[in-house]
């Protein structure tokens, strides 16, 4: 039978439309309850981040503050000497700048590309003072032999593009020459990438670490009767409630050469006066700290799945004539390693990621790429390279979310 | 019999165990279980049954006493070297492994060859109705048949003994009552030997050779299902295993195997003497609903008594009723939907009357 069915019409509206406006109210309440947080992390943490990444290909500066020289720069081909525009649009914009002040920051951006760059702009403002007309190029060359030199001036419109790729360029070690291909920096500035695998390095380490230790202990606490898991879990959280600064100091206190350990074993005899070992302010000392703040971060998702292993899974695989040994390696293990993946992922991502630690007891051997993005933050201002080093870091660790996930598969994830 | 067969292959002697130190949750357990035997432990929860179950599977140690199996002592010997065979109450099934190698799990830490191990396997599938279903996980088969794997696993190694922890709690009535007809089937076509732990007693009734029933670590009665249904030794057998009608009464007079009691409200009954004391000490009379007869012929039954229906609740087959008799109103008689049944009104006064054989005077509540 081929009867096309009627909609069902209720107060002379169809049910559907009912329906949809009963719904609407419902989603409308459930939308304004979650509004105040996501404008929230809208605010806090989609706007900046969005930002960082935004910022490690900016590149605006030379355009406002020296627009003449820009527009002029774009225009020359960069293969010989500029035209004379050029150095008359350079000498009108530094000198414009000068008055308004900004010349400084001019001089900073021009620096990142070119050493000594600074100097040589803020030397020639002076001279540029009082000149009022042409030969723009005589003038400035006079002024500084370096404004004679092509390389100056392919920096200079490198440095003038509103956007660029040369942060990134940079944050692997690499720069853009004077025509525009990519080469190795000189050797002595290349850091980030032996940096970049220093880190990642320094986190797998302390991912295996934390396993090896935490493991053993989040087996303890999952088979115990609750009132001693109970006390054991606080006595693993304990150290979350207390600061991550105190926790770091202690670390220097014990470590240090004339720190309690090394006492310690000078006294027992174990090594002489002289011989105290050097245990902090190094990959080592990163290495202890770390592993014993992130410990938590490991244990505490690997008890919340070996917690739901039945005993009796164990218990059958013994009736079924397999000792403790083979039980654990064939059913224990097997059925835990949702909490290995958790707890090891989320030590890695946050070991990746470490900052105050390794600034406090990493020394010069200890330091990590947070180290390095906080420095251009806080101390060269470069926080085009500090983006550029930022994105690729949340890049390299959602690219290893993405393979965890092909592997492992991330719905065997738990954090219990 | 032989005498052979008849000598024990699973023994506790005199076993005791306390958890704590302070209370025993099994007492002084004398229990033997025959070769090819199907021997059901059956009890109220906290009987100390599945505490049994647990000292012979090897995960909880005997107090004091000995366990036998097969003439060898097992009390020292860890689980995983006793070759006895479990299935578990939530069936324990590894799940991050295959139903083909759930199955080949005991063979390969036996180290059985490979091909055995298959032959067994799909034997063993087969058994339990399961061949094709080798390949899939435990989480994507049903309660059922999950069920049917945790038997066929607990079988797959040849164990000198199958032990089932209240198997089949899980499962819903029908599932359950098939369950049990398998299970009985596979016990007879292998002849295995098998320990079963169950508080259900129509479980217990319907699989068992023997049954052993518990109450407050304590064996109450070792007997064959129909022996215990018909001829409960003590009034905790009486009332746990099927539907009962019981009268306090006193004892006046013991003439050989029979006695004459007399109820509060002045009745005097005969029964048959189990279970009771002397003279003048209580006992409680148990006599089965079926074996009463309403209205019945003069001279028919020693004990005849008058009494008032108070409910007729119609079941199909038989209705039962309620009657109030001897100063209790929750006596219950099945009268059968027969071609001549009599048709009872609430608010009648009927006569009832029963063999002596039917009443057993056991041990006062």
């Amino acid at each position: 039978m081929a009867t096309v069915q009627q909609p069902i019409i209720i107060d002379g509206r169809p049910l559907k439309e009912q329906l949809a406006r009963a719904e609407r109210r419902k989603k409308y309440v459930a939308f304004a309850m979650v509004l105040p947080l996501l404008l929230f992390i809208l605010i806090t943490f989609a706007i900046p981040i969005g930002s960082m990444l935004f910022r490690s290909v900016d590149n605006p500066r030379m355009i406002t503050l020296a627009p003449q020289l820009t527009a002029e720069l774009s225009e020359w081909d960069g293969q010989d000497m500029p035209p004379e525009e050029v150095f008359e649009a350079a000498v009108k914009d530094f000198k414009l700048a000068a008055e308004a002040g900004t010349l400084g920051r001019i001089a900073t951006r021009v620096n990142y590309s070119m050493a000594g760059a600074r100097s040589l702009i803020v030397k020639s403002k002076r001279k540029f003072k009082n000149v009022t007309e042409g030969p723009y190029r005589e003038v400035m060359i006079k002024a500084d032999k370096r404004w004679g030199e092509l390389d100056t001036w392919k920096t200079l419109k490198k440095v003038s593009v509103p956007y660029t790729p040369v942060y990134f360029l940079n944050a692997i070690d690499r720069d853009l020459d004077g025509d525009g291909n990519i080469v190795k920096q000189p050797s002595e500035k290349r850091i980030y990438v032996k940096l970049f695998v220093r880190t990642l390095w320094i986190a797998l380490l302390v991912t295996v670490l934390t396993l090896i230790l935490g493991y053993p202990i989040a087996y303890l606490i999952s088979t115990q009767p609750p009132r001693i898991s109970n006390l054991l879990i606080i006595m693993v959280l304990l150290p979350f409630w207390t600061s991550l600064l105190v926790r770091t100091t202690s670390w220097i206190v014990l470590l240090q050469t004339q720190g309690v350990l090394n006492d310690l074993m000078v006294w027992m005899g174990v090594i002489s006066d002289d011989g105290r070992i050097q245990m902090i302010y190094n990959l080592q000392g990163t290495l202890i700290a770390m592993t014993q703040i992130l410990l938590p971060f490991m244990v505490l998702p690997m008890y919340s799945v070996m917690k739901t292993i039945p005993l009796s899974e164990l218990r059958a695989s013994q009736s079924l004539g397999a000792n403790p040994f083979i039980t654990f390696f064939r059913i224990f293990l097997p059925r835990s390693i949702p909490g290995i993946g958790a707890g090891g992922l989320l030590v890695f991502v946050v070991s990746v990621g470490y900052y105050i630690t390794p600034a406090l007891v990493g020394g010069a051997k200890g330091q990590m790429i947070s180290n390095q993005i906080a420095f251009h933050m806080k101390s060269s201002l470069n926080w085009g390279l500090a983006a550029a080093l930022g994105t690729i870091l949340l890049v390299g660790v959602l690219v290893l979310y993405w393979l965890y996930d092909k592997v492992v598969g991330i719905d065997k994830m738990k954090l219990g | 019999m032989d005498k052979s067969a008849r000598e024990a292959y699973v023994s506790f002697n005199n076993v005791q165990k306390s958890y704590d130190g302070v209370n025993l949750v099994v007492k002084d357990l004398k229990l033997d279980v025959q070769r090819g035997e199907f021997m059901t432990m059956l009890g109220p929860s906290g009987s100390g049954k599945t505490t049994c179950l647990m000292m012979l599977a090897g995960f909880e140690t005997a107090t004091s006493g000995d366990i036998i199996l097969d003439g060898d002592a097992i009390n020292d010997v860890p689980p995983w070297k006793r070759d006895i065979g479990i299935v578990f109450q939530n069936y324990a099934l590894f799940p991050h492994m295959t139903v083909q190698e759930n199955l080949a799990y005991p063979m390969q830490v036996r180290k059985v060859s490979k091909s055995d191990i298959e032959d067994r396997v799909k034997k063993a599938l087969g058994m339990v109705q399961l061949d094709g279903f080798a390949g899939r996980r435990p989480g994507q088969l049903s309660g059922g048949q999950q069920q049917r794997v945790a038997v066929a696993r607990a079988l797959v190694f040849e164990p000198k003994l199958v032990l089932m922890d209240e198997p089949l709690g899980a499962l819903d009535r029908q599932l359950r009552e098939q369950m049990q007809y398998e299970i009985k089937h596979i016990h007879e076509n292998l002849g295995v030997t098998v320990v079963y732990v169950t508080h259900d007693q129509a479980e217990a009734l319907t699989m068992s050779n023997r049954v052993c029933v518990f109450d407050d670590g304590v064996v109450q009665q070792v007997a064959a299902p129909n022996i215990l249904y018909e001829q409960p030794d003590n009034a905790f057998v009486a009332q746990f295993i099927g539907e009962n009608n019981t009268f306090l009464a006193t004892v006046k007079e013991k003439n050989g195997d029979q006695c004459v009691a007399q109820v509060d409200t002045g009745e005097t009954l005969t029964a048959l003497a189990i279970n009771i004391g002397q003279s003048e000490t209580k006992t409680t009379l148990s006599l089965r609903p079926e074996r009463v007869t309403i209205n019945p012929n003069a001279g028919e039954f020693k004990n005849v008594v008058s009494g008032k229906v108070k409910e007729l609740i119609y079941l199909g087959d038989h209705i039962r009723t309620r009657l109030e008799l001897c100063g209790q109103d929750n006596f219950i008689v099945k009268v059968q939907n027969a071609a001549r049944h009599s048709h009872l009104l609430e608010g009648e006064t009927v006569q009832v009357g029963w063999h002596i054989e039917d009443c057993r005077a056991l041990d006062a509540l």
